[in-house]
């Protein structure tokens, strides 16, 4: 399962893409995995709301189950993925591509450093995978 | 709920093998989904899918009054029954709300064969043992009995190739059974599903169950049989209206608002809940479980309000999930008797957000 190196990570399974003060959002392969197949996101925030790290954004569906989207770091919504209302399927074709979330404009820079790297990120699923 | 580590069918190794996904279900651990949801249920729409329903618990009365303790204990009239044929029934308690639903197969006018939700195994053994005290023989055949599930349109053909008499089982008919041998594995096949597709279910010894797999799955995949989990036998049998115990029905639920009014035979010889079913049909239902469509964005779930135009709340989403052969989000739930006309429009309380849905008629998916 891929990770990338370049990508910081939420213990919720999160990830961010980090361009200066500009954080795009996504869900990584493991949560994918986990859900299967995606038949909802629900992005329930609006450009320039604001949001706290660790506080939900949205909603995210498959066949089986519902999950929390959670924002990684504190700031405002400065963009918001349109396609992922009627193609929902992208998370499960392209989860760290076409099916980013949401970009957040950082407020706090420090809150960088509570994300996770690659690594610590990948040794935080094999231990939630049993 | 049952305590402790959970139980292995003996298909666990088929399953890990298949790169299954395992999920505790109800003692058992259960393979959730193989490949994913969506392609397992489709593969059972258009071609075949294989389950493993080994939790199912098996019970057996024998004895001359077997058939009378056993029409007493359910709702539909087993006396009805001939050799070799099933039923499916509710299984009441006096107050008339539902210990769980099952099938009853006649063997033999001496011997019969109860198919219980694993969820209820002990309840239902414990009910069984005790109503055949005295009057017939009780045996718990649950660890000896593997089941698998073949459904599907291609259910048949597959069978086909699995021998003379594996051929010939597509002339069983609806709800009956027989002996039967497939490839060269002794089982007993009955004409039965949870899918609303066509096939059969398969009883066998608990070991022999791997080798069965193992032939069907190798006959199977050419003509687009899946292994297929409990999230896809979930979608499959939503689209096809059947209940689920713990979801539609429950010891606070009766069988008639249900919508399984068809399985209670109030003019059969007394049964555990007759008279209490009896008062309950002889007043207008308060409520009745309807199937519906999510016409908002949202998918309804097990436990969701349901509300009217107001928003008030009037009742209770029992099952919901995207129908990925109807294509549509769609539900089951109870409604107010005054709301279950088709057509009726509602609001389903996703975790605090009213989106718009609609009653319509059942089933959502019937084979054409």
């Amino acid at each position: 399962m891929e990770f990338p190196s370049e990508l910081k990570y939420t213990k919720d399974h999160e990830w961010a893409k980090v361009d200066g003060n500009r954080v795009t959002v996504g869900i990584t392969a493991f949560a994918v995995e986990q859900l299967g197949d995606i038949t909802l996101v629900n992005l329930d925030v609006k450009v320039g709301d604001q949001l706290a790290a660790g506080k939900a954004f949205g909603t995210i569906e498959s066949v089986k189950t519902l999950s929390d989207l959670y924002a990684p770091i504190d700031g405002k919504v400065v963009e918001l993925n349109k396609a992922l209302d009627g193609s929902p399927e992208l998370v499960n074709e392209d989860p760290y591509g076409k099916a980013w979330m949401v970009v957040i404009e950082a407020t706090d820079a420090g809150g960088f450093d509570k994300l996770l790297d690659q690594k610590s990120y990948a040794d935080h699923v094999k231990a939630s995978a049993h | 709920m049952t305590e402790g580590t959970p139980r292995k069918t003996s298909l666990y190794d088929r399953h890990i093998a298949a790169k299954a996904r395992m999920v505790p279900f109800a003692g058992w651990e259960m393979p959730i989904q193989y490949t994913g949801i969506v392609e397992e249920h489709q593969a059972v729409r258009t071609a075949a899918g294989l389950f493993d329903v080994s939790h199912m618990g098996e019970l057996e009365m024998k004895g001359e009054q077997a058939g009378a303790v056993v029409d007493y204990l359910v709702t539909n009239d087993t006396s009805k029954l001939v050799d070799g044929q099933a039923m499916y029934t509710a299984c009441c308690n006096e107050r008339g709300t539902i210990l769980d639903d099952l099938i009853v197969y006649r063997a033999a006018s001496d011997r019969w064969l109860i198919v219980c939700n694993a969820s209820n195994h002990g309840k239902i053994a414990a009910h069984f043992e005790k109503s055949a005290q005295g009057r017939c023989e009780f045996a718990d055949r649950s660890d000896e009995t593997a089941l698998v599930a073949l459904q599907g349109p291609k259910a048949f053909d597959i069978l086909d190739k699995a021998g003379s008499d594996a051929s010939k089982l597509r002339e069983l008919k609806s709800f009956h059974f027989r002996d039967a041998i497939i490839g060269n594995v002794r089982c007993t096949a009955a004409r039965t599903g949870y899918t609303g597709e066509d096939g059969v279910e398969i009883f066998l010894p608990w070991h022999e169950a791997p080798r069965l797999w193992d032939l069907l799955m190798e006959l199977g995949a050419p003509l687009g049989l899946k292994p297929a989990g409990l999230g896809a036998r979930d979608t499959l049998r939503l689209e096809a209206r059947l209940s689920l115990y713990g979801n539609e029905i429950d010891e606070t639920t009766h069988p008639l608002e249900a919508g399984l009014g068809w399985v209670v035979k109030l003019d059969k010889g007394t049964f555990v809940g007759k008279k209490a079913l009896a008062a309950i049909k002889a007043n207008p239902l308060p409520r009745k479980l309807v199937g519906f469509e999510v016409t908002g964005r949202g998918i309804a779930r097990h436990g969701y309000p349901l509300r009217d135009l107001d928003g008030k709340e009037v009742g209770i989403c029992t099952s919901g999930s995207p129908g990925p052969t109807v294509g549509k989000n769609i539900g089951l739930g109870y409604l107010p008797t005054v709301m279950s006309e088709v057509g009726t429009k509602f609001l389903v309380d996703c975790r605090g957000k009213n989106v718009e849905a609609v009653v319509v008629k059942t089933p959502f998916y019937k084979r054409g």
